[in-house]
Parts: C-alpha cells; sequence; structure tokens
C-alpha cells in the first residue's frame, strides 16, 4: 500500500512550479517533505488531491493511477489534514467530522449507525469527546486541529497528506499533533516547517529547493548544516538529539560572525 | 398558505378555501364568487410566492456557500439587474408586444441571461471561476446595468415609470393558471437538485480545496450550482421582480435555527422561506388595502429586524467571534 509519485511536473499560471518530483512513500511510514517556503511542498501535495493537474507524471497508489480514480474513490484512500483553516459556516465538531464520510455516501443517503460510530471514535482517538457538542469555530487552534484529524480518520482512508499541521500552533499542540499521526497505522505524507521536529517524527524525509528535490533520505543524511544552507540559505549549526539522535537545528546570528563560536558570551535577553 | 388564500379584500374561511381547492381538485368546481376569489386570483398568487421564496432561500444559502460569503444573495451575479433592463425595455418601449403577457417576463429572462454570460465570461480564468473576481464583475457589471435601466426611465414616459418602478420592488399580483406551471415546475426541478447538494456542499463549506480532499469534483460542482442558481434566480425576477432580502436573510435565519448541516438548511429554507414569503405577500396586499404595496418592502420590513435580533442572540454567526 505504497504512494508512489512518478516524475511529476506541475505548471501554475504557465510556470512551472515543481519539476520531475519522484518520491516513495512506503506502507506505515511516515515521510516528510521539506524546503523553504514557496519550494513547491504545497503544491506537490495539491497536485495528489487533486487541486493542480500535473503536467506530466503519475500519482500511483498501489500501482494504479490515483488520478484516474473517480474522486469519490481517491477520497476513500487519502485523506488530507491541511493549515489550521477557519470556516465561515458553524459547525458543531460531531458535525465537523461527519463530513469526514462524503466520499462514502451517495446524494440521498442518510447517516447511519455506521457512521455515527465511525465518527464517534474519530472524535475519541484524538481525545475530544469532551468538545463533540461544540462549535468548531469556538475551540482554540491545536483543538480545531485535532479535530480535523479525526475529520480525516473518519474518511476512513489508509493514506494521510498533511499541510504543515503545525503552522501557528505552540510547541505543545505541535508535539500533540505529530504524536498522533505518528501513533497511526496509516502511510503519512507530510509537509513540514520545523526540520528538527520532523527528524524527530518522520522515517524518512525528502529536501526541496525551488520545485525540485535536492536530496531525500533518512533525517540524519538529509539534514545537515550544508543542506540547510544550500536550500535554505541559512546558516544554522546541526547537533545530535540528546535522547533520539536525531538531527537537530540550533539557528546562529549572523551579525556576530566576527565572534568565535566556543566563546561564552553574555546570555542576551530574550525579547 | 390557507391563510394567505383567505385573507383579504373579501375574507373566507380557511374552510371556505378547503372547500373550493377540493372542488377543483375533485373535477367538479362550483359556480360561486368564492371559488373565483380562491381558484382563479388567491390560490395562483399564493403558490407562486410560496415556490419563489422556497427558491430564492435554496438558492441564496447555495450562492452564500459557493462564495464562502455571508453577504452573497441569488443576485450577485448582474441577474436582478441584468432582468431589469431587459423588463424596463419591455415595460417602457414595448418590446416583444407580440408576446402578451409573456412580454416582460421575456424580457427580464433575457436580460438576466445575457448579465449572467457576461459575468461568467468577464470572471473566467483559465478554465475556472474564482469566487472572489465572480463577486467583483458580478458587483461592477450591476452597477452598470442599473445605470443602464436608469437611463432608459429617463428616456421613457412617466407612466411608464411608474409601473417599472412597481416591478423593480416586485410582486405577485400578475400571477394567474396561464403563467404559474413553467416557472414554478423549473424552480421545484431547481430546489430539487440543490436539496441533493447538501453533503457536497456541507464539504465545500470547509473551502474549495478541503472539498476536493473529501472527493467532491469542486470545478463541476461549482459551475452546477452556480447555473442552477443564477437561472433561479432569474426565473424567479422574471415572474415577480426583484424581491430583494429574502435570499440574502432567510438562510441566516434558518442557519442560526437549525445550525449549518446544508441537509437541514436546505429542506427547513424551502418550508421557511415559502411561508416567509405568502405571509409577506399577504401582508403587502392588506397593510394598505385596497392598495397594493411592493413586497420587497415588506420583505426587507420583516427581515432587517429579525436578522439583527437573532444575531445579536447568538453573536458567534459566521466567525463574528474572531
Amino acid at each position: 500500500m505504497s504512494l508512489d509519485l512518478v516524475g511529476l511536473s506541475v505548471d501554475i499560471a504557465g510556470r512551472r512550479i515543481v519539476s520531475d518530483i519522484d518520491i516513495t512513500v512506503p506502507e506505515g511510514r511516515f515521510v516528510g517533505l521539506l524546503g523553504p517556503n514557496g519550494s513547491g511542498k504545497s503544491t506537490i501535495l495539491k497536485a495528489i488531491y487533486r487541486v493542480h493537474r500535473p503536467v506530466t507524471g503519475q500519482v500511483l497508489l498501489d500501482g494504479v493511477d490515483l488520478l484516474s480514480m473517480r474522486p469519490k474513490d481517491a477520497a476513500r484512500r487519502i485523506a488530507v489534514v491541511a493549515q489550521e483553516s477557519t470556516v465561515e459556516f458553524d459547525f458543531t465538531v460531531f458535525e465537523m467530522v461527519m463530513i469526514g464520510r462524503t466520499p462514502h455516501k451517495g446524494a440521498f443517503d442518510r447517516d447511519d449507525d455506521t457512521d455515527r460510530a465511525v465518527v464517534a471514535e474519530a472524535i475519541e482517538r484524538v481525545g475530544c469527546e469532551d468538545l463533540t457538542h461544540r462549535s468548531f469555530n469556538t475551540l482554540s487552534g491545536g483543538e480545531k486541529q485535532r479535530v480535523l484529524i479525526a475529520r480525516a480518520i473518519a474518511q476512513g482512508a489508509d493514506h494521510l497528506i498533511l499541510d504543515e499541521p503545525t503552522n501557528h500552533l505552540d510547541i505543545r499542540y505541535q508535539l500533540e499533533v505529530l504524536e498522533l499521526v505518528a501513533g497511526f497505522d496509516m502511510t503519512v505524507l507530510a509537509a513540514l516547517h520545523d526540520l528538527s521536529l520532523a527528524a524527530l517524527f518522520c522515517d524518512s524525509v525528502c529536501l526541496l529547493a525551488d520545485g525540485v528535490i535536492v536530496t531525500s533520505g533518512p533525517p540524519k543524511a538529509v539534514i545537515t548544516a550544508e543542506m540547510v544552507r544550500h536550500a535554505y540559505g541559512a546558516d544554522v549549526l546541526v547537533i545530535e538529539h540528546p535522547e533520539s539522535g536525531t538531527p537537530h537545528l540550533i539557528p546562529r546570528r549572523t551579525s556576530r560572525e566576527g565572534l568565535p563560536l566556543d566563546r561564552p558570551t553574555r546570555p542576551t535577553p530574550i525579547q | 398558505m390557507t391563510l394567505g388564500i383567505g385573507i383579504g379584500s373579501v375574507s373566507l374561511s380557511p374552510r371556505a378555501v378547503w372547500q373550493v381547492i377540493v372542488d377543483h381538485l375533485a373535477g367538479h368546481p362550483r359556480n360561486t364568487v368564492a371559488d373565483a376569489i380562491v381558484w382563479q386570483i388567491r390560490l395562483p398568487r399564493v403558490l407562486l410566492a410560496a415556490v419563489v421564496g422556497a427558491a430564492l432561500t435554496t438558492a441564496g444559502a447555495v450562492v452564500q456557500v459557493l462564495v464562502r460569503n455571508a453577504l452573497a444573495d441569488p443576485f450577485l451575479l448582474g441577474i436582478s439587474s441584468g432582468a431589469s433592463v431587459g423588463a424596463t425595455a419591455v415595460l417602457l418601449f414595448g418590446a416583444f408586444a407580440s408576446l402578451g403577457i409573456w412580454a416582460v417576463s421575456l424580457g427580464s429572462v433575457l436580460g438576466a441571461l445575457a448579465a449572467m454570460t457576461a459575468v461568467f465570461l468577464v470572471s473566467r480564468t483559465r478554465r475556472q471561476l474564482a469566487p472572489t473576481q465572480l463577486i467583483l464583475v458580478g458587483v461592477v457589471l450591476s452597477a452598470l446595468f442599473e445605470s443602464v435601466t436608469s437611463f432608459l426611465i429617463f428616456r421613457g414616459n412617466p407612466q411608464a415609470t411608474q409601473s417599472v418602478l412597481f416591478w423593480l420592488l416586485g410582486s405577485f399580483g400578475n400571477a394567474n393558471w396561464t403563467q404559474l406551471p413553467i416557472p414554478a415546475i423549473a424552480l421545484a426541478v431547481a430546489i430539487g437538485y440543490q436539496l441533493a447538494q447538501g453533503r457536497p456542499l456541507n464539504a465545500f463549506a470547509m473551502g474549495a480545496e478541503p472539498a476536493a480532499s473529501l472527493g467532491v469534483d469542486v470545478h463541476r460542482l461549482r459551475r452546477n450550482l452556480f447555473i442552477v442558481t443564477s437561472l433561479m434566480a432569474g426565473v424567479a425576477v422574471a415572474v415577480s421582480g426583484v424581491i430583494g432580502f429574502v435570499g440574502l436573510v432567510v438562510p441566516h435565519i434558518v442557519r442560526l435555527m437549525v445550525g449549518s448541516d446544508h441537509r437541514r438548511v436546505l429542506p427547513v429554507g424551502v418550508v421557511f422561506g415559502a411561508s416567509f414569503m405568502v405571509l409577506g405577500d399577504l401582508l403587502a396586499r392588506t397593510i394598505v388595502a385596497p392598495q397594493e404595496m411592493p413586497i420587497g418592502v415588506i420583505t426587507a420590513f420583516i427581515g432587517a429586524p429579525t436578522l439583527i435580533v437573532l444575531i445579536r442572540r447568538r453573536p458567534y454567526l459566521y466567525g463574528a467571534t474572531q
């Protein structure tokens, strides 16, 4: 049950955004898509869930062309959680998660006991039982994101796409969301902003710059100071996480470049 | 509805009303005054009001989801102003005079279609319909059409101007059995189509991209629903003039009552919109009897305060809390 992108290129408004993308997400693995703003992470993901139509290349799900499947059939296999979004209409949490059942239903099908059971279970898995009847718009960012994950679970797909799911969340919710997703028995492809967090949770990562994949592999091989400078144009230190041994980024100040690094400096007040 | 038929310049009891209807359905109408009033005048009028009210409500609810904007209404795409141009041309200059009673309707349908096509063509970028662009183009072209209407009124004779004004504010006064079936059936079919889209509409309320990820064919749904709602608005305008406020406010009132799940909003909207319009028409006929008030005046007078009360009681409507 792998997800394969083969030679994928996408144009938007006549401009090539990503070209010749090859990514394989093996069954049950968590693959991270990394890269600076505007490098094409979202574009690749949106080509998978049919917002953009690729110019060349294929998206294969167990070897079957995903984009030639009916939209509903595709949505039963792949669910998406994007950045925390605002919804103009006032849905309850239960209704929000029930919307995840859309691809399983015909025009006049009513919600049956199976749907309600699936929805209740999904809400339970993200630990939002006590929010079930709350209005979605009154939730905090972290709670909203967990509800959207519950919606993806209720969709019943075995593949999950995450588009910067931890944006605008504080560190507790960032960890919570990724821990939750990594604990699922799902094949996951996630665009992530924070390289250290990505290294902590991903089985492998692809680093993207200017619409092409620069390198891919296990986090330890990809996330190096040299690669970060190459892709992001940023000067960082990469150390080993004391517990997990995964690469961890430490930002540096360029204005202090004259100072020797090993010299202890007075701690600067945090703004 | 029985009330709407019973009350008027001659009042009839609900029993008398149903007596007439049952007689007619049974195939042996009686030749009484009550029969003439109910069957010939009031029943077609109430039926038309009900179907137009229901149609404007569902069309309004759908358009608000499509453009994800609480201020949208079915006339968003320049439909009312386009129809006004057509109808004004007919009323003032006697275009299509050979068509008799159908002339104004045809004029406004043609005007509405022309406006709709113009808005679609101008706002089309590649093969997609961008909601924001659609709203802007709709607003701009509406202003243009309105000035054309004003120009026509300015050039026309004063007496005809009176009837144009009355038409612009909406009325069900012209309802009769010959004219009723075609628009009523068309609107009923369109309402039926919209009722079937409740689930995809809920997904669409999440935004176009989440809807795509939920297996909704976004481009097709958006295109079909825009065309259907525009045609509904065009037909409604053709038979009853421009009745503002219903398509904007009634969907909100319904959402405040039953929440945002469109599988509830649309059916409840059908019932509520129909009742709202029938009652509005009843008031329009009776308040300043024997004269008739334009129904557009009534709908705004009832709708606006109602909505304000509801909004103040439940302030989280449409992200107002953020």
